[in-house]
């Protein structure tokens, strides 16, 4: 189906205040497009956690939403440290955030796990020292807008 | 859970709590939910819910509206920071605030009848 809208936003990784502004953004314009009330939430849910990993754990990244009518594509970059144990990481719980991190309220482990149980599709390519790469993929139509 | 639908601002006057941001007062609020760590909240706080929290940071703010939550109700008096205010202002969520502790703020929502 045909594309309708591709978003790109840099997000910075020295700003944990900030952070979020891209989800927040993506989410203002998936609204206008008048997509369905749960895919944008589970757009936007799977959006920022994927958006704070690139801030507290790569000093930030790139983003990339690409959005059609059927589905909505968001692709994350950044050229962090690499995540050693992708499996590891995937695990409810399983996080390497620091105290200071923590104070802020992140560092439940539950962040790639969000993404993962929001998103229809995830990927992640990812080689240490060198970055990490998050692909996923929201569809309009899925038995996950019930979630 | 689920708690007798009002709006925002109602909840907030039926609890006495404090406003902070009202920035949307007519909002539904239709069930609660209560947790500081921000990726638990975002993975299952339900849509419409008051959430109760001591985390006070722009982080809050950032997670109530990507997640859909009706108001943000802050316990044991934890204070909302400057720049979260104007984010809540800016983005339309409700921030509250009270003295009760969470557990208090939370029995408190479910008694209400
Ligand atoms: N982009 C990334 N670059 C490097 N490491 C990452 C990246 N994303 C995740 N990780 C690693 O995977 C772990 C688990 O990530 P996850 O998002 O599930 O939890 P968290 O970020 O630690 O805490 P939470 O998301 O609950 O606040 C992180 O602690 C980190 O070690
Ligand atoms: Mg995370």
């Amino acid at each position: 189906m045909s594309e309708l809208l591709t978003l790109k936003y840099t997000v910075h990784g020295d700003n944990f205040t900030g952070a979020g502004e891209a989800s927040v953004s993506m989410k203002r314009e998936l609204r206008q497009l008048g997509f369905d009330a749960n895919v944008i939430r589970r757009a936007a849910i799977a959006m920022y956690e994927g958006e704070i990993n690139m801030v507290i754990h790569a000093e930030g990244g790139e983003a990339e939403v690409i959005i059609s009518e059927d589905r909505i594509e968001i692709i994350l970059r950044d050229e962090g440290p690499g995540i050693a144990n992708v499996e590891l990481a995937m695990k409810d719980g399983f996080s390497t955030a620091q105290d200071n991190i923590r104070a802020l309220g992140f560092g439940a482990g539950m962040g790639l796990p969000n993404m993962k149980r929001y998103s229809d599709d995830m990927r992640i390519e990812t080689e240490i020292g060198k970055g990490t790469t998050v692909y996923m993929t929201i569809l309009s139509d899925s038995p996950k807008n019930a979630l | 859970m689920q708690i007798k639908e009002c709006t925002a601002a109602r909840l907030a006057e039926e609890l006495g709590l404090e406003t902070v941001v009202s920035a949307d007062p007519e909002r539904r609020v239709c069930c609660g939910y209560a947790g500081d760590l921000l990726s638990w909240v975002m993975g299952r706080a339900p849509v419409d819910c008051a959430w109760v929290t001591v985390m006070s940071n722009v982080n809050v703010v950032a997670v109530a509206t990507l997640a859909d939550v009706g108001c943000v109700i802050l316990a044991e008096n934890a204070e909302l920071d400057e720049d979260a205010a104007e984010k809540a202002r800016a983005v339309g969520i409700n921030v509250y605030r009270t003295a009760m502790p969470v557990f208090e703020v939370c029995a408190k929502i479910a008694n209400r009848g």
